[in-house]
């Protein structure tokens, strides 16, 4: 196995730079030197900061906002901002209830740091100080405050005009029947905590109007451009032609910044009421307590089995606390029916039933976080089969190799309808367990720890669809579906390439990885690939970053628009080599015949500076081209991946250590491995955070409990292992290059695996962990629990 | 999050010091390494009107070896003793101590002094000087007053300083060259602070051990005649010796009433005594 410390030496002249080459990013070199450019950079004469007040209440009655006198002037609330629609977020699935969210608190606030006021000042400490003169007169609700609670006849109501607190509630059911009388049956709850997603850097917008261009810019740290300009022209009621959102460099977003925010369409319409450019930046406080939460779901699950392990089906219903608002775009629907199509897993199931919830509380709504859904499905699932194999009397491994789906029934069509492209799951999961070496653990629980710990060993796999298409996507009906994405490739007369895409990276590497695509049609040197992102009036539209989209639609796209480009360029060059245009070819960046070649830069230089050399039936479009591009079925890729994990648990202060951790994934062809290696890793730095760590806790009164970063923990270099990476790749067989998504997988299965290590670990006492984050108090808890349950009755 | 203003002072010595600090009263707070108010201030969980730097007070950061104890100026910097730039009358546990506090960044600027008098129960000082029977000289413009570290931390996050009383120096008795020394602290994560700490100081050839339970929410538990953790005799052979329910039931008398927090604590302080006894 790969010792990921020794990297091969990358790039240099001559090195090979396109796909799978493990080129060092472009991007680093201003990155690493502090050059980079976020939304918190940005200087334009004028400016002026802008802090909020937001409700220290989670549901209250507004009676009144009480501003100083002194502060008029600098401070705004909704009766001024009449005219501004409401963020609205509604899906099309059956029975959604239809919500809005005011951009600033009208009537009531329904979370706590709901906006209720924007204030301006010349510095952000000013714009606090007037945020901190104003006071506010509530009326205290009581608060919806756990998702279940929120069911109960005579909870409190979020929204009103609902009669009760559920966005929507979904059913899905094959043959369940057939599966009750199944010699195995096993039935837990299990949860997962509410999360924040915790970005490096924060949310921000920079609002600015343009009188040049008549247009409003909005400098925003944004995954989708375009869909922040659609959701911006609604809510402004401004038409789209006057607006631009430009996002810089973004600092991670997971999903964070996905999403249209209420202080983006507050800081737009404030900067064309008071002339001058705004900013709003997020502090730590704020993204903790009144942002980003994601992750919060429970589980009533049964799974039944036959003695052999077999799985015969699984029955479950599933609740997602998806907070007080739907936002926008993926609206309040997306988490929990996402759970009921993907629980399944990457296994052969028989039969299924699934009913979720998505429940409506007093908390901030909840995001679609790296990996969606499908972490907390992971880990519901996964224990799960841990307590089949427990009951079958089988190692766990096992159970996985008898019910995953196999690589001879690939392409495979599964019981929700889930089309798996390709691979081969149980070679991953086989690996795992061979690298991991369970048979080397068990000798070692058996033997015992001279320090008193307890050793385990837990496994977990999962499939993850990325690049979701049109198909799965209308099927939502929310305001965003996936259709061709576009790009744009045009030769500059030095012979340089520039691309422009819609989608933007967020760390994802884009500037490099894409600029390898082009590398690998057109041979231009990757130095001299210049991608232009972020920039609605730059880029051709698309949904953007979100969903391990980017390299299979938007490399698909760059794929198709330089094709055409080097078909024209062919055709020039051709004519140049006084050639029959059927048989010269393309190849490192020159065309060539038999009698010679011409590079591109030859090509481009006559394209635009000597025109009068070219062909008579040239192509008028020229050097420049936009494609479009859809694979060859929008039911999207499936990349995998088997986690192993050895810990080892102090059952004197509950803390558990990570001894080993084995990843064997399959992302299909890589068009840069070692930025993907750089995702898993932070991926499982997030499935750290999940599994050990992160937790926002809320009290009776929807108080978030975890409010600065001593509080909100994350896991930091002395928590991520390095782990032991083993590749499998299988091209999709629907996808330029076969490439697949895989930016979330990292943060799908570790809490999964570590759960089940733990279990591994703490069994023979009697203990079993089923939920996220598994603290030191939940562990000693849980010993000291079993411990107590075991004492004869005094 | 900013602060909210405030005025800011950087007095010359400390007889200036003192005199700002009498006039101000409550609305003036001091800055030493500013680690734990520069938070504060962002957070606007405190907004003093005035902020006294005594980072320019030379009279804080003297060290000396006095007799049989070292005193260190307030203004000493965890770093300071974390690289030996101080003597050490402690065999090196007051080194061990000072390297595991928070990050490294924070101990280039964060002081003694300010540790002890911000007073967190999850903080190293407030522990391990408490079972090193370290003293405290306050100064205000009425005069010094020397108190014990047990009177000194009086609950969480509540000193015994008085309005215009500031800490001027740590008195740290020499450790017997037959003392043994152990300090562990539990922590979710390295650097950040311990929700468990034990401490311990024991001399088995003069049959003596002082005990520190820390992080427990209030003042730590300071037990200065710990013969009762260890059957009732303080012998050579202290690590089997010591009683865990023993342990437990002084937490609980000392109102740490959840079962899971007092299992964390006692074993914390096991640890720390296993590590006293590995002492060498």
């Amino acid at each position: 196995m790969r010792n990921e410390r020794d990297f091969p030496s990358a790039g240099g002249a001559g090195a090979a730079q396109g796909v799978g080459a493990r080129l060092p990013r472009k991007e680093d070199d201003r990155l690493m030197r502090g050059r980079g450019q976020f939304v918190a950079d940005i200087r334009l004469a004028g400016l002026q900061e802008v802090a909020f007040v937001r409700s220290p209440l989670a549901h209250a009655l507004i009676r009144e906002i009480h501003v100083p006198h002194r502060h008029r002037a600098s401070v705004f609330t909704a009766a001024d901002l009449a005219g501004v629609k409401p963020i609205r977020a509604v899906s099309g699935l059956p029975g959604f209830k239809i919500s809005e969210q005011p951009v600033l608190a009208t009537g009531k606030v329904r979370q706590v740091g709901e906006l209720v006021a924007m204030c301006v000042a010349p510095t952000r400490a000013g714009a606090e100080d007037i945020a901190a003169a104003v006071t506010l007169d509530l009326e205290d609700l009581p608060a919806v405050y756990d998702m279940r609670k929120a069911r109960e006849p005579g909870s409190a109501l979020v929204h009103e005009h609902w009669g009760d607190n559920v966005f929507l509630e979904t059913n899905f059911e094959v043959d369940i029947s057939s599966a009750l009388d199944a010699p195995i049956r096993v039935s837990r709850e299990i949860s997962t905590a509410r999360q924040c997603m915790s970005p490096l850097e924060g949310r921000g917008v920079v609002a600015t109007f343009d009188h040049r261009l008549d247009q409003l810019t909005l400098y925003s740290g944004a995954q989708m451009p375009h869909i922040t300009r659609n959701g911006l022209s609604d809510c402004l009621g401004m038409e789209q032609g006057r607006i631009r959102i430009i996002s810089p460099d973004v600092g991670g977003g997971f999903g964070h910044k996905g999403i249209l925010l209420p202080e983006e369409v507050c800081l737009s319409w404030l900067t064309m009421r008071r002339g001058h450019p705004v900013r709003w930046t997020e502090d730590r406080r704020e993204h903790l307590t009144a942002s980003s939460n994601c992750r919060e779901h429970h589980y009533n699950i049964t799974v039944y089995a036959d003695r052999d392990g077999r799985l015969r089906g699984i029955d479950c219903e599933a609740t997602v606390d998806s907070g007080a608002y739907s936002s926008y775009p993926f609206s309040a629907c997306l988490e929990a029916a996402q759970v009921a199509s993907i629980l399944p897993g990457p296994y052969l199931m028989p039969a299924y039933r699934c009913r979720t919830f998505s429940v409506a509380t007093n908390k901030c709504p909840i995001l679609p976080y790296r990996g969606v859904a499908r972490t907390g499905v992971c880990f519901a699932l996964e224990l799960m089969l841990d307590l089949v194999a427990a009951e079958a009397g089988l190692e766990p491994g096992e159970v996985r190799l008898r019910n995953l789906v196999r690589p001879e029934q690939m392409p495979f069509d599964n019981i929700t309808n889930k089309h798996f492209d390709s691979g081969d799951y149980p070679e991953a999961m086989r690996r795992a367990l061979t690298a991991v070496d369970v048979e080397s653990v068990r000798a070692r629980q058996r033997k015992g720890e001279a320090d008193g710990r307890r050793i385990g060993v837990g496994i977990s796999i999962y499939c993850e669809q990325g690049a979701h298409g049109t198909s799965v996507y209308s099927g939502w009906g929310i305001p965003m579906v996936p259709g061709h994405e576009q790009a744009s490739a045009r030769l500059t007369p030095d012979g340089g390439l520039e691309l422009r895409v819609g989608v933007h990276s967020h760390g994802q590497g884009m500037e490099t990885t894409l600029a390898q695509v082009a590398h690998e049609v057109l041979g231009v040197d990757v130095a001299r690939v210049h991608l232009i992102l972020g920039d609605t009036a730059m880029t051709p539209y698309s949904t953007g970053t979100w969903g391990s989209r980017s390299m299979v639609m938007a490399g698909g796209a760059v794929a198709t628009a330089c094709r055409e480009l080097g078909e024209r360029a062919k055709r020039i060059g051709a004519k140049l080599l006084q050639h029959d245009p059927a048989s010269v070819v393309l190849q490192n960046g020159e065309v060539r015949g038999v009698n010679g070649s011409v590079t591109l830069k030859e090509i481009a230089y006559t394209w635009y500076r000597r025109p009068q050399d070219l062909p008579a039936d040239v192509d008028p479009g020229g050097l420049e081209v936009t494609s479009g591009y859809k694979p060859q079925r929008d039911s999207g890729t499936f990349s995998y991946a088997a986690h192993a994990v050895v810990v080892a648990v102090d059952p004197d202060l509950g803390d558990v250590e990570i001894l080993d951790y084995v990843i064997v994934e399959d992302g299909g062809v890589l068009v840069n491995p070692m930025v993907v290696d750089g995702q898993i890793y932070g991926g499982l730095a997030q499935g750290i955070g999940t599994a050990l760590y992160e937790e926002m806790p809320f009290d009776a009164a929807g108080q978030p409990l975890a409010t600065t970063l001593a509080d909100y923990l994350l896991p930091g270099p002395t928590e991520v292992p390095m782990p032991r990476l083993d590749h499998m790749e299988t091209p999709s067989p629907y996808t330029q290059f076969g490439v697949k998504g895989i930016g979330e997988g990292g943060a799908i299965a570790p809490p999964a695996a570590i759960a089940n290590a733990v279990n591994d670990a703490l069994r023979p006492l009697g203990v079993e962990l089923m939920q996220s984050p598994i603290t030191p108090y939940r562990v000693v808890e849980a010993i000291l629990a079993a411990r107590d349950a075991e004492r004869p009755a005094a | 999050m900013k602060p909210a203003p405030f005025g800011y002072e950087r007095p010359r010595d400390l007889q200036a010091a003192l005199a700002v600090l009498a006039e101000a009263d409550a609305s003036a707070k001091i800055i030493a390494g500013g680690q734990s108010l520069g938070p504060m201030l962002n957070l606007r969980l405190v907004e003093p009107q005035l902020i006294v730097d005594i980072t320019g007070l030379a009279e804080l950061k003297q060290v000396e070896r006095r007799g049989d104890e070292l005193v260190l100026g307030a203004c000493v910097t965890h770093a300071d003793i974390e690289d030996g730039r101080i003597p050490d009358v402690t065999h090196g546990a007051m080194r061990d101590v000072a390297g595991n506090i928070a990050y490294r960044a924070v101990r280039n600027r964060g002081t003694v002094g300010g540790s002890l008098s911000h007073a967190d129960p999850s903080a190293d000082w407030v522990s391990a000087l408490s079972a090193l029977d370290a003293k405290l000289t306050l100064r205000s413009l009425a005069g010094p007053r020397t108190v014990t570290m047990q009177d000194f931390i009086v609950g969480a996050l509540e000193s015994a300083l008085r309005a215009g009383e500031i800490v001027e120096s740590i008195h740290v008795p020499a450790m017997p060259a037959s003392a043994h020394w152990g300090y562990v602290k539990a922590c979710r994560k390295t650097g950040e602070f311990a929700h468990a700490i034990g401490a311990i100081m024991i001399d088995p050839s003069a049959a003596t051990a002082r005990v520190v339970i820390g992080a427990i929410d209030s003042a730590p538990i300071v037990i200065t005649n710990a013969a009762e953790l260890f059957g009732g005799r303080v012998a050579g052979n202290y690590k089997e010796r010591f009683d865990e329910r023993v342990a437990d039931a002084i937490l609980a008398k000392a109102g740490v009433a959840n079962a899971v927090h007092r299992h964390i604590h006692v074993n914390v302080l096991k640890h720390a005594v296993r590590e006293a006894a590995a002492w060498a």
